[in-house]
């Protein structure tokens, strides 16, 4: 039967970290103005150096999941809409390719364009929402203003393009809901040539600006190795020299058409260090490649239909009688975003719906990006993965009111019961609802 | 100068001192503001933000040292009130000229920010601890190159047989400029650099605010602080600002407008005075605002190395010049 971890092995599990008697206690978070989100770190810091990090999630989660498979797929699109303010379509991309593959739905060319062009603009607003919180980590406020100011056209396209700011509400199972006219293809072009013009303002104002590489180069360094065996993912896998893109190595959509190649420091000539100031270099390239793509896309765009079930009631019909599983996966601005979604006939809802955001991929490669730093680089070694603290959160165990941490080894147990309730035929489900309904336990 | 003579004047430089300290940095808000593409807060915000706080709760945390937490405020608006009544304003003398000096200035300069050292050890956060240690590692660093260029000047002074060298009223009223040869103008440009460059470290404004750095240390020093307490740093923050800049004045832009004009009298002091407030509204524009706007936030081993390598050696370099100008001139 399952054994509890005894907290002296826990202990035991601390003590194998540097000895540092001189060493005090820091923690940030999970309120601290570093932090846009809850997530508490603990740092022991030697002088300014840190020592030993530890990272606690676990206080952002709202059940989303859970909530999913409460409601039928359409609700459950606009909830995916809603995992994450900043990459609002990449999670209902990755979910309509999941429900698509799950429920054999072919879509037409056109919409597949379109889903890459809004994907793509979304790509380039959030960078540039990044490269604004990382200037202002670094104390730069004025850099902040400037970079958010020039982030409000492409925000003023998607609303002329989609109706929303953010959470476009574009995707569907089948198709999009909105076309991109020819009418508006100027507009388009106009917002790209406007960015264009820009990658020389940005390439001076963080690249060749003295007090930003100061406080970059060599900051919260991630070798191509630890990326590797750390799985990180997007631009902080490929800033470390992995070239791992989901749109170059398991083209979906409009992407085997066009050809992307995942962007590293190398493309703009520089040696690969995978330090913080390369995580800009990559995000500033992949602008360019996101007006590129658009670029293409709207050149080669074919006519014709744009959805493959224009009456949202034969849609909800046809899901109702799939049945089979999905996976969908696409290059989200900050990584690989996963959704799982397992279907039953005669069920409205899914029966499993399972959500991997790139963050999660990302907090490991923290670890190794804090050894050694310095207080002052906290906020931007933080920032420099993009974290999406509330897209990640996928469990919190409370018990009897209480919280509870799960180790390792419980972990293993609970993995090892799902599978053998999967070899029985019984589904992983059951694992999945009694998590996010706050008992783990494995009463049946 | 009969006592209640010197009381009047104390209270009129203090108040005025106040004012102009809150106009100034609510002008450097709103400047900053602009130059960041933003609007920015009315002229008044300084103001409003000190009643504020003076309306809010005063909290001592559990963990703190109570009686030094609750000093500190006090010490550090004391001391910079204090050095405002040693700087010399427009053609007028400094209220209490011949009782200090230039080096009593500067170690009432360095008052507040003891103070703030103390208080953030006092108050038991480690947010303020990691603060106070890099108060104290920045101090360190500029303190240097700030007693060369003070230095520099009085002893330039004294050379040339003016004393006494190290009153500031002496100071002001002989503009070295004109005294020296050109070996000691590019040495007093010099000192005039290394000086500008210690201002905004001096007050603890960006690239230097690490003692405060807000996304590191979430405040820092301050952390703890609140009510009246956080209102009297405030405070002094604000006369401070006028502190250094007046001195940044006296030492090196002592002129006056009115005697090259012809005016004289009540006249010619008041346009003194608008003169001097214009030098002073200049050297924060330049030294604060526009740094702060112009620069990320730079670690505590880059500002300690900024101050201890270039800075200290321009200062160095600006005093030799000076020294090679005494033997090349002769007086």
């Amino acid at each position: 039967m399952r054994e509890k971890v005894k907290p002296e092995e826990m202990a035991e599990a601390n003590e194998r970290a540097p000895a540092c008697s001189t060493c005090f206690e820091v923690p940030i978070g999970p309120i601290h103005p570093a932090l846009k989100e809850g997530i508490r770190f603990t740092f022991w810091i030697e002088g300014e150096r840190i020592r030993k990090v530890d990272i606690r999630p676990g206080f952002m989660h709202r059940g989303i999941e859970f909530m999913g498979t409460k409601r039928n797929l359409i609700q459950v699109l606009y909830l995916a809409e809603r995992i994450c303010g900043i990459c609002s379509i990449s999670h209902p991309l990755a979910i309509v390719q999941a429900v698509e593959q799950a429920a054999g739905i072919e879509v037409p060319p056109r919409a597949q364009y379109i889903r890459v062009i809004i994907g793509e603009l979304e790509r380039i607003h959030s960078h540039l929402l990044w490269a604004g919180v990382a200037a202002h980590e670094l104390g730069f406020d004025t850099l902040l203003h400037y970079v958010w100011k020039v982030r409000e056209p492409v925000l003023d396209l998607l609303e002329d393009l989609t109706g929303n700011r953010i959470n476009y509400a574009i995707p569907i199972y089948g198709g999009v809901r909105r076309d991109v006219p020819p009418e508006k293809y100027p507009v388009l072009k106009n917002a790209l040539r406007y960015y264009r013009s820009l990658v020389d303002d940005f390439v001076n104002f963080f690249l060749r600006d003295p007090s930003i590489e100061a406080r970059t180069r060599g900051v919260g360094v991630l070798t191509r190795e630890e990326a590797d065996s750390l799985c990180a993912v997007g631009p902080t896998a490929r800033a470390s020299g992995l070239r791992k893109d989901v749109r170059q190595d398991w083209p979906y959509f409009a992407y085997p058409d066009l050809g992307v190649r995942a962007i590293t420091p190398e493309d703009m000539g520089l040696e690969v260090q995978g330090d913080v100031y390369d995580r800009i270099v990559v995000r500033l390239l992949e602008v360019v490649q996101s007006i590129e793509i658009i670029e293409r896309c709207l050149e080669e765009m074919p006519d014709g239909e744009i959805i493959a079930f224009p009456k949202v009631a034969a849609l909800l019909a046809h899901l109702k009688k799939a049945e089979g599983e999905g996976i969908g996966r696409h290059e989200a601005p900050r990584g690989e975003v996963i959704h799982y979604i397992r279907l039953q006939a005669d069920e409205e809802a899914p029966v499993v719906w399972k959500v991997k955001a790139p963050t999660y991929s990302n907090l490991m490669p923290w670890y190794p990006m804090f050894r050694d730093q310095e207080i002052a680089d906290i906020p931007i070694v933080a920032a420099s993965i993009d974290p999406c603290i509330c897209c990640m959160e996928r469990v919190q165990i409370v018990r009897g009111g209480r919280e509870e941490t799960l180790w390792k080894e419980q972990l293993l147990e609970l993995s090892w019961a799902k599978t053998r309730r999967i070899v029985r035929g019984l589904g992983p489900s059951h694992v999945t609802r009694r998590a996010s309904r706050g008992g783990a336990d494995e009463r049946r | 100068m009969s006592g209640v003579n010197a009381l009047w004047q104390a209270i009129l430089v203090l108040v005025g001192g106040g004012a102009v300290g809150f106009l100034y940095k609510g002008l450097d808000r709103k400047l900053a503001a602009r130059l960041q593409g933003r609007i920015g807060p009315p002229l008044r915000q300084p103001v409003l933000d000190v009643v504020k706080l003076l309306s809010k709760e005063n909290i001592v945390p559990g963990t703190a040292v109570p009686w030094l937490f609750r000093a500190a405020p006090f010490l550090a608006l004391v001391a910079a009130t204090t050095a405002l009544l040693y700087l010399p304003v427009g053609s007028l003398r400094p209220v209490l000229s011949g009782y200090g000096d230039l080096v009593l200035l500067l170690y009432l300069l360095a008052v507040p920010a003891l103070a703030m050292a103390l208080g953030g050890f006092a108050s038991g956060s480690p947010y303020a601890v990691v603060g106070a240690q890099r108060e104290i590692v920045m101090m360190m660093s500029y303190e240097f190159p700030l007693a060369i260029a003070a230095v520099g000047i009085a002893w330039r002074l004294a050379t040339l047989g003016l004393s006494p060298a190290f009153s500031l009223a002496t100071i002001a009223a002989n503009p070295l400029w004109g005294l020296v040869g050109p070996l000691g103008w590019i040495g007093l440009l010099f000192l005039f650099v290394a000086l500008l460059a210690v201002t905004p470290a001096e007050l603890s404004k960006i690239p230097f605010d690490i003692p405060e750095a807000e996304t590191e240390i979430a405040g820092g020093l301050l952390v703890e602080y609140s009510g009246a307490n956080l209102a009297l740093f405030y405070l002094a923050d604000v006369i401070k600002t006028v502190v250094i800049a007046a001195l940044v004045v006296a030492l090196f832009i002592p002129y006056g407008i009115a005697a090259p004009l012809g005016v004289d009298g009540v006249g010619g002091q008041v346009l003194d005075l608008a003169f001097f407030l214009v030098k002073l509204f200049g050297v924060i524009f330049v030294a604060v605002t526009v740094v702060r706007v112009a620069f990320a936030r730079l670690k505590v081993d880059q500002v300690a190395r900024f101050y201890l390598l270039p800075t200290t050696l321009l200062a160095l370099a600006g005093l030799f010049l000076l020294v090679l100008d005494k033997v090349v001139m002769g007086a």
